[in-house]
């Protein structure tokens, strides 16, 4: 066994009892990535040398007997939507592509604070508008358990570079499946946060009420150790709730003893694989065996929560998108004659055709006289999905349901096809626009080999019984890790 | 023969808030500072900053809103107004749309000897944008980003206002309030205090608004003034000849006393409001708000009107009084003694006293004159027991020793003669001295008298009642 094979929780044990050194860790990742990386391209930046002197101080550390944090030690890569101060964070977009941010996004201090090892910065889809990181300015991620697939998205990077064994944790974020979708095509754990639970300062915006970042990993465990890092209330973002956060790690009990768990027929309908659904169910079948109560449960239609997550996203990101302008950083257009035409060309240039067309999109929602008949009617229909949400949680504990409505699909299959490629986030989105927690797991391979993914959804704030329920699947299982392309 | 028009306007004024630190940062919320010095990764808009709401910003709107007699609403929330300029970098701008912090306020103005009252619409809350700089020295502009997310509370007024006498009137009195709330320092040098205004006209006995127009870029109250004078003759002008006007928007350059096109209703920009989901809904308690409103003292528009009332004093005179939160409080420390005419009160207050504020650059507070000495001083004065000019020299050295008007006067022997034997002898004495005055004065020049009086009372070192004395001469010279 290579250590970049472990999980974060095994390695920590090694070092504390010193059965190898974060430098050799970290080497052994280093190494990993060297040996991986051209195949899958999930790195946008490398930071090898940083990484080492980080490793170093840990082992000096280790030395004198300083207490270790979890997550001491431990390689973590992080997506490239995440300010990092002094190291370039482009969005995978040619308008940030010269961008060095002189602050830290508020999860990198926190994780600052932790001692982790950070490898560097990871491709998506550009501004985090996809679902297959092909919309990347720079290159194509590819999945580790097949190469002519995509790793999904928009946090490709992030769950090809931890399935891969390039990072052993990744930060992703989440605005309408970005974190689980490619978890569920890479076969790794991804947990999408309750919204304000995690600070969003220092992501640069996509959706900004639906914008979360979250954990990558390779089991339950690991998820909770980053997610424990990362949470909290943020003075600088009053959008973050303030509230006890556990030790979440720490309070893992792996059992669904009692607990009840839902299942929607909208979530298995039409669209879903016969492959995806059965080993769905497979999972729901072995945690009943566990001691789980399984009821149906209600929910709003799928595409009606598809339409209000489009309009409400795109809007918002046409205004945060808007100060791409040229005037202050980033790309600016080579020649112009008029502050117009400086700002038409940077944009045109700058910017990639998903990003435009939400941009449009978004644009044209808000604009006056279609105001109230999209984005108030989206707003309208959030409030019922919420309603619905919380209705559906008074008679269970979780619902269950597929994360993707299929495995992964090859590069370039749906690149020219926006309405397959947005299906993709069909069973993801409502959670994004509920403000829910969901977690995806791991549950099986289909013919081809490719992962499957399984999406637990909780009310909000409830990850510990999220972590709960898919440790005690986890353990049946063996191990998510099997379900990682560590060979 | 033409038609008679009346003029309506309706005032948009921006006034920066004084708070600490910018609205949505902890930049110093200060001005003149050398360029992009007082900025931060969140008012330069940078990549994936957040802004957070100063509180005082919003105490700051909501005691304005009290102050023009709105409802404030205990629920509002925030709105981007999207749009690109250079000089705003977040490419919007976090206001407030649909649900602003105050509403359905008015305010009292003073015009031609009556009290009027104005509607205010709305009160809300923003930030302020940069500026651009242009420079000969070099191609291009380039950006300040020190103003990005300065405070402003926007008061919109009703289309209440039909003169630029009446527009005056009102910039003025909200002026006075922000500074005697102490919310803005209103500093229009500085730009803390500008406006927009919406001009329309219609036939005279007409009950239909005409087409409004709005004019930006008016700097000054003056201007302002100009502004409307100009946009209301243009539009009679274009109705007089059969034109009609259109809605747009005209920018006015104060310096060539004309306004331009700026843009037409076509291309009025749309600003595509949307809630801000980066910050949360403003929810005031009924006890915060209490708080607030109790806190707002007699305003200067009320006093004033109060002070002609209660006083008698000349408009003059009250307006200087109210203009100072100091001068009219210190005015009314002394009137509350009931010992002397508040005439003779607001005379000294804004004579001496405000002379030497000026001389010596200290506040009244600073000053430290103890009131009840001051109205001690008076009432002397004003029983005659001492002139006006040795109450003038009490006053130097009670501000020096503060030693009491009392002995000051015994000290230096200052007391008032006014026992009629004393004063004739001296004034036989100056008469008999002075044979060229006399028939000065009584061949025609009359300004002699004034002399007179004067060597009275120098010969009488300053004590002798110059009433008295001037009627003695008079009599003389008229009768004998």
């Amino acid at each position: 066994m290579e250590l970049y094979q472990l999980t974060a929780w095994e390695l920590h044990q090694k070092l504390t009892t010193k059965e190898c050194s974060a430098k050799e860790i970290t080497q052994s990742v280093l190494g990993r990535i060297e040996q991986k990386e051209k195949e899958i391209g999930a790195y946008l930046t490398l930071t090898p040398d940083d990484a080492l002197a980080q490793a170093k101080a840990v082992d000096q550390k280790l030395a004198s007997e300083e207490p270790l944090s979890p997550l001491a030690g431990i390689p973590i890569a992080i997506k490239d939507n995440i300010c990092t101060k002094g190291v370039k964070t482009t969005c995978a977009s040619k308008i940030l592509s010269n961008f060095v941010p002189p602050y830290d996004a508020t999860v990198m201090e926190k994780l600052n604070g932790t001692d982790c090892v950070y490898l560097g910065k990871l491709n998506m889809d550009e501004f985090a508008m996809g679902s297959s990181t092909e919309t990347s300015f720079f290159q194509k991620t590819h999945n580790p358990h097949n190469t002519e697939y995509v790793p999904g998205g928009s946090s490709g990077g992030s769950a090809a570079a931890v399935s891969a064994g390039e990072a052993v944790l990744a930060l992703g974020s989440d605005t309408g499946g970005s974190i689980r979708q490619p978890s569920a095509y890479c076969g790794t754990v991804g947990l999408k946060p309750t919204y304000g639970t995690v600070s969003r300062y220092g992501l640069v915006a996509f959706a900004s009420s639906l914008d979360q970042i979250g954990p990558i990993g390779r089991s339950v465990k690991d998820v909770a150790l980053l997610y424990s890092a990362i949470c909290g209330k943020d003075e600088k973002d009053t959008t973050s709730v303030r509230r006890d956060y556990p030790d979440f790690a720490k309070e893992i009990v792996p059992s669904v003893k009692g607990m009840t768990i839902g299942l929607s027929d909208e979530y298995f309908g039409e669209g879903v694989s016969d492959e995806v659904k059965s080993a769905v169910m497979k999972a729901v079948d072995a945690l009943k065996e566990q001691g789980a109560k399984v009821v149906s449960v209600s929910l709003p239609s799928t595409d009606q929560t598809l339409a209000a997550y489009y309009i409400i996203a795109s809007a918002e990101a046409s205004s945060n998108l808007a100060r791409f302008d040229g005037v202050k950083y980033g790309y600016r257009t080579k020649e112009y004659a008029s502050l117009d035409e400086m700002y038409e060309k940077t944009r045109s240039e700058g910017f990639g055709d998903e990003v435009k067309r939400r941009i449009m999109l978004g644009t044209y929602v808000l604009s006056s006289g279609y105001y109230d008949a999209y984005y108030k009617k989206a707003k309208f229909t959030q409030k019922m999905i919420q309603e619905a949400f919380r209705n559906a949680f008074s008679s269970c504990d979780l619902i269950l349901t597929p994360t993707a409505p299929d495995t992964a699909f090859k590069i370039g299959e749906n690149i020219h096809d926006q309405v397959k490629m947005y299906m993709n986030d069909i069973l993801t989105v409502t959670v994004n626009i509920a403000g829910l927690p969901a977690l995806s797991v791991p549950c099986g391979f289909d013919t081809k080999g490719l992962p499957i993914g399984l999406q637990m959804i909780g009310p909000k704030f409830s990850e510990g019984l999220l972590f709960n329920a898919a440790a005690c699947y986890e353990e049946l299982l063996g191990g998510f890790s099997a379900f990682s392309a560590l060979k | 023969m033409s038609k008679e028009y009346v003029t309506v306007i309706g005032l948009e004024v921006h006034a920066e808030l004084n708070t600490q630190s910018k609205i949505y940062c902890s930049c110093k919320n200060s001005f003149g500072a050398e360029v992009n010095t007082q900025c931060c990764p969140v008012c330069m808009g940078m990549p994936g900053t957040l802004p957070t709401l100063n509180e005082q910003v919003v105490a700051s709107a909501v005691k304005m809103g009290y102050a023009l007699n709105c409802t404030i609403n205990p629920v509002s929330k925030q709105d981007r107004k999207n749009y690109f300029y250079p000089d705003l970098p977040k490419a919007y701008q976090i206001s407030q749309f649909d649900i602003p912090l105050c509403e359905n306020g008015y305010v009292d103005i003073w015009v031609d000897g009556k009290e009027k009252r104005i509607g205010v619409t709305r009160i809300h809350i923003e930030e302020d944008a940069g500026k651009l700089i242009h420079d000969n020295s070099f191609a291009g502009s380039l950006v300040d980003f020190n103003r990005c997310g300065v405070p402003l509370i926007e008061i919109v007024s009703e289309p209440d206002l039909r003169s630029s006498k009446e527009a005056k009137a009102y910039l003025d009195t909200i002026k006075a309030i922000v500074q005697y709330i102490d919310v803005s320092d209103a500093k229009m040098q500085e730009g803390s205090i500008r406006c927009d205004i919406n001009v329309s006209v219609m036939e005279k006995g007409s009950d239909t608004f005409g087409t409004r127009v709005e004019m930006k870029n008016v700097n000054t109250f003056s201007g302002a003034v100009r502004a409307i004078e100009y946009e209301a003759a243009r539009q009679i002008a274009v109705l007089e000849q059969g034109g009609t006007i259109e809605q747009e928007t005209r920018r006015w350059d104060d310096q060539k006393g004309q306004n331009f096109l700026l843009r037409s209703k076509e291309d009025a920009h749309d600003y595509r409001y949307f809630p801000e989901p980066d910050l949360q809904t403003i929810v005031l308690e009924e006890s915060y708000l209490s708080q607030i409103k109790d806190s707002i003292p007699e305003l200067p528009n009320k006093k004033f009107v109060r002070y002609l009332a209660d006083y008698d004093l000349p408009e003059d005179d009250a307006s200087l009084l109210v203009a100072s939160v100091e001068k009219s409080a210190f005015f009314e420390t002394l009137v509350a003694f009931g010992d002397v005419k508040p005439k003779s009160i607001s005379n000294w207050i804004l004579g001496d006293i405000s002379r030497i504020m000026n001389e010596t650059g200290k506040s009244l507070d600073e000053l430290e004159i103890d009131a009840k000495a001051l109205d001690a001083l008076l009432l002397m004065i004003d029983q005659k027991k001492i002139s006006n000019s040795a109450g003038k020299t009490v006053f130097e050295e009670m501000l020096k020793t503060k030693a009491s008007p009392e002995e000051i006067v015994k000290e230096k022997g200052l007391l008032q003669i006014s026992d009629t034997d004393a004063l004739q002898e001296i004034v036989d004495q100056i008469l008999a001295a002075n044979q060229k005055s006399v028939d000065d004065y009584r061949n025609g020049k009359t300004n002699a008298l004034g002399f007179l009086v004067g060597q009275c009372m120098k010969a009488s070192k300053g004590k002798g009642n110059p009433a008295m004395m001037k009627e003695m001469l008079l009599s003389y010279l008229e009768n004998q």
